[in-house]
């Protein structure tokens, strides 16, 4: 099936195709299975909760923002209540006294549900090796995915989005709770290590301060 | 005409009986015989739906359960205290109040919409209703019913009797009586 987006008063996009029988019934009737369209309904509607721990929110808050628009991916709608979020956000550094509280809200919301794990704090402990901080969040609760940065630029926090929807959308989980195996079959989430080294590595000039 | 004999020494029984005997009477001489089954179908329907959607959601999704799942929502925090509160009843009082005068509000205010074509006449009932309203204000006023919170001189003469003491107190704040 083809899917394209028209812009306004773009000439070619009104005159595109034939306009013939099939390709109207293509245009309006989608075949798929009930696993795959609940599926594509999560990956393109998850809510995170409204949930911060230090600097790493001011990042995570910024990419709610017009200039960057969490809302493209459906990820904009801050819930209040772990009940009704999808995705909680680790966004700053875990300290012992807060880590039971973060394991609380993950056990009161409701699944399926999903964390990234935003910043060096929340991913290792960043540069806090102190006797006061959780080396990574992944310590003592599950991680989706894992954004560096120290703090993220919110274009890092919504490539991480972008890679969380990935996985959503290639999950596979139980429709229900009383028929049918109940495992939730994840895949293997991409290792951006090794994807964007080559990229990575041919940075070796540092361009100078006064022309960016 | 008695339709059914029943046994009316209890005043209860009895008010059921002459309700039956008057819904009978009034079946018997009207014309009008409404249809019972549609409302009996369209009752079913909507219990069906609701009890389909509340038991087809129950089941749908997936569960899980954690040591704070199922726990109230507060924070993060453990939450303390009961929502069994003991509210004061002066609340009720006033809530009570706001619906009063709300409605006759209402009443004013559908008065300003036609005023020209309520003439006089109209101007003078409103007079009087708004007298009426005022009377019942000051009245409401008078017996303390808008005073909140506790009486202070009064708690403190109560306090002074309770130990046995002289009163030997001034009123500092004048807007307490």
């Amino acid at each position: 099936m083809k899917w394209w987006t028209s812009k306004v008063n773009d000439p070619t996009g009104s005159i595109a195709g034939n306009s013939s029988f099939e390709e109207t019934f293509q245009k309006s009737i989608i075949l798929t299975n009930m696993e795959s369209m609940v599926a594509w309904g999560r990956k393109n509607s998850i809510w995170p909760f409204n949930f911060g721990l230090s600097c790493c929110y001011v990042e995570m808050a910024t990419s709610i923002t017009s200039k960057y628009d969490s809302a493209r991916f459906g990820a904009e709608v801050i819930r209040g209540s772990p009940r009704e979020a999808d995705m909680m956000i680790i966004a700053g550094t875990v300290f012992i006294k807060m880590a039971p509280v973060i394991k609380r809200l993950y056990e009161q919301m409701m699944a399926p549900r999903w964390v990234i794990s935003m910043g060096s704090c929340a991913n290792s402990g960043g540069m806090y090796d102190i006797y006061s901080v959780v080396q990574g969040v992944d310590k003592f609760m599950p991680v989706d995915v894992y954004v560096p940065g120290c703090p993220p630029r919110p274009d890092a926090f919504l490539e991480g989005i972008l890679l969380l929807r990935e996985q959503v959308g290639k999950e596979k989980r139980p429709l229900n709770w009383v028929i049918g195996p109940q495992g939730i079959i994840k895949p293997q989430g991409p290792s951006m290590k090794e994807t964007k080294r080559s990229e990575r590595m041919k940075m070796t000039e540092i361009s100078e301060p006064d022309r960016v | 005409m008695q339709p059914y004999k029943i046994n009316c020494t209890k005043s209860s029984s009895f008010v059921w009986y002459s309700f039956f005997h008057y819904y009978y009477r009034i079946m018997q001489q009207s014309a009008y015989h409404p249809l019972l089954w549609p409302f009996l179908v369209y009752g079913l329907a909507v219990v069906s739906l609701v009890s389909g959607i509340l038991l087809i959601s129950w089941f749908l999704g997936e569960r899980h359960e954690e040591h704070a799942t199922d726990e109230a929502y507060e924070g993060g925090i453990l939450a303390t205290g009961t929502a069994r509160l003991r509210f004061p009843i002066h609340f009720y009082i006033i809530a009570m109040f706001f619906v009063i005068f709300d409605v006759e509000a209402a009443f004013i205010i559908s008065w300003a919409i036609s005023i020209r074509s309520a003439g006089w006449a109209g101007y003078l009932t409103i007079l009087l209703f708004i007298g009426v309203l005022a009377v019942v204000l000051l009245y409401v006023w008078r017996i303390g019913a808008l005073d909140f919170g506790p009486d202070g001189p009064k708690l403190l003469k109560a306090y002074y009797k309770y130990i046995k003491k002289p009163i030997s107190y001034e009123v500092v704040d004048q807007q307490g009586k």
